[in-house]
């Protein structure tokens, strides 16, 4: 993995203004991953995403780390669920007439 | 622009405490939000009037303000002059005009209404926290014939044009994601992405699972009897299959790697599934009918 694509953590509760200890709790809870770098906390850029819905979730609905973690289960049900829906409906394309 | 009653939008009668406001916002949020309801417009924009809503009632100044004015909003300082001149000099001629019509909920974080009534919005909300900017949907309708090869192609989103290579194999319903051409980020953050849904019609004669064709070929009786060769059309070309004598309705025959490409590994197909139907002669000459009955003895 190549240390361009990993962002530091204190860069991010600088650019989010938002404590580090918030970042801790999601590593904590394994809502993220914290990669090490030179005695740096750091996240894949990947996860950026990821992270701003957490930090919404957390201010916008005051959410624990729990709900946070229930919510993200429960959306990743919901694209699985989306995407057999797709290929169902594909499927069911075979034998329709015409 | 019009009135917008945010009482009625938390669901609050106009004596709600600051408690209650609190509560059928955070019930509301929950509820609209838009992490929470992926797609869905309508409820960014309940979210959108959730949110000003709880900006202006859990604001005491701006609730005060709010309720001061009311629907005669447009006119709140010559309002307030009014009522000074009517202190003053005991009389009052002033008329209010009452807005009717749609709430004005744009693309922006704030109604119009709200713009004009309280500014640009608030310093020290969440909204000041450098956020990544919305990601944009696009749908785009393809034929199967089109997602047989890659293909590269300028599509022309929020008056940007984005080029693209839409690989060959891509299924119905298929997301691609282009990273920062969607919205801008709020407040210096990062660009949103932009989501490409495919929405691929078939007019072929082929029906396609994943990587693989199926294709019904009608056969004759004589040819299924006794046998012989056939010219089928691939989904690119010809194929000679020979028949097998007796072969029967319904038999499947599969020819490897002349299906469809799969998804991002180039070179590598999919197969073709053939169903052979047996048609029956709709019509026999007396010369045929005559065999026919011969052979039936036979049996």
């Amino acid at each position: 993995m190549q240390n361009t694509h990993l962002i530091p953590i204190p860069s991010l509760c600088t650019h989010y203004q938002i404590e580090m200890s918030f970042f801790t709790g999601l590593n904590a809870y394994g809502l993220i991953e914290f990669i090490s770098v030179e005695k740096t906390y750091c996240i894949h850029q990947d996860k950026i995403a990821d992270v701003e819905k957490m930090i919404r979730l957390h201010q916008d609905l005051q959410l624990n780390y729990e709900g946070i973690d229930a919510v993200f289960n429960l959306l990743e049900k919901i694209d699985y669920l989306k995407s057999e829906l797709i290929t169902a409906q594909n499927k069911l394309k075979r034998f329709e007439d015409g | 622009m019009a009135f917008i009653d945010y009482y009625k939008i938390l669901g609050v009668d106009k004596s709600a405490t600051k408690s209650d406001i609190k509560k059928a916002y955070r019930k509301l949020a929950r509820k609209h939000h838009p992490d929470l309801n992926p797609n869905d417009k309508e409820a960014e924009l309940q979210f959108k009037k959730v949110n000003e809503a709880n900006e202006v009632l859990s604001n005491d100044e701006n609730r005060k303000k709010y309720d001061k004015y009311g629907e005669n909003w447009q006119h709140g300082e010559a309002y307030d002059q009014a009522q000074k001149q009517q202190e003053q000099q005991h009389q009052s001629q002033q008329h209010y005009q009452r807005s009717s019509g749609s709430q004005d909920f744009g693309d922006g974080e704030y109604s119009d209404f709200f713009e004009s009534m309280f500014g640009g919005g608030f310093g020290n909300r969440p909204g000041n926290t450098k956020f990544r900017g919305q990601d944009f949907n696009a749908q785009l309708q393809l034929d199967l014939k089109d997602v047989y090869t890659s293909e590269k192609r300028v599509l022309t989103v929020n008056g940007k044009n984005i080029r693209l290579t839409i690989p060959a194999g891509i299924t119905n319903g298929q997301i691609i994601k282009i990273k920062g051409k969607g919205g801008e980020g709020r407040n210096g953050g990062p660009n949103g992405d932009l989501l490409i849904e495919f929405n691929i019609s078939n007019t072929t004669d082929f029906k396609r699972d994943g990587s693989n064709l199926y294709k019904t070929v009608n056969l004759d009786v004589y040819k299924s009897v006794l046998g012989g060769d056939v010219i089928i059309e691939t989904f690119d070309s010809k194929v000679k299959l020979t028949i097998k004598p007796l072969t029967q309705n319904g038999t499947q025959v599969k020819l490897k790697g002349k299906g469809f490409p799969i998804y991002k590994k180039e070179g590598q197909f999919g197969d073709l599934v053939i169903t052979y139907n047996i048609e029956l002669p709709k019509k026999l000459s007396d010369k045929e009918k005559e065999l026919f009955e011969e052979l039936a003895k036979l049996q």
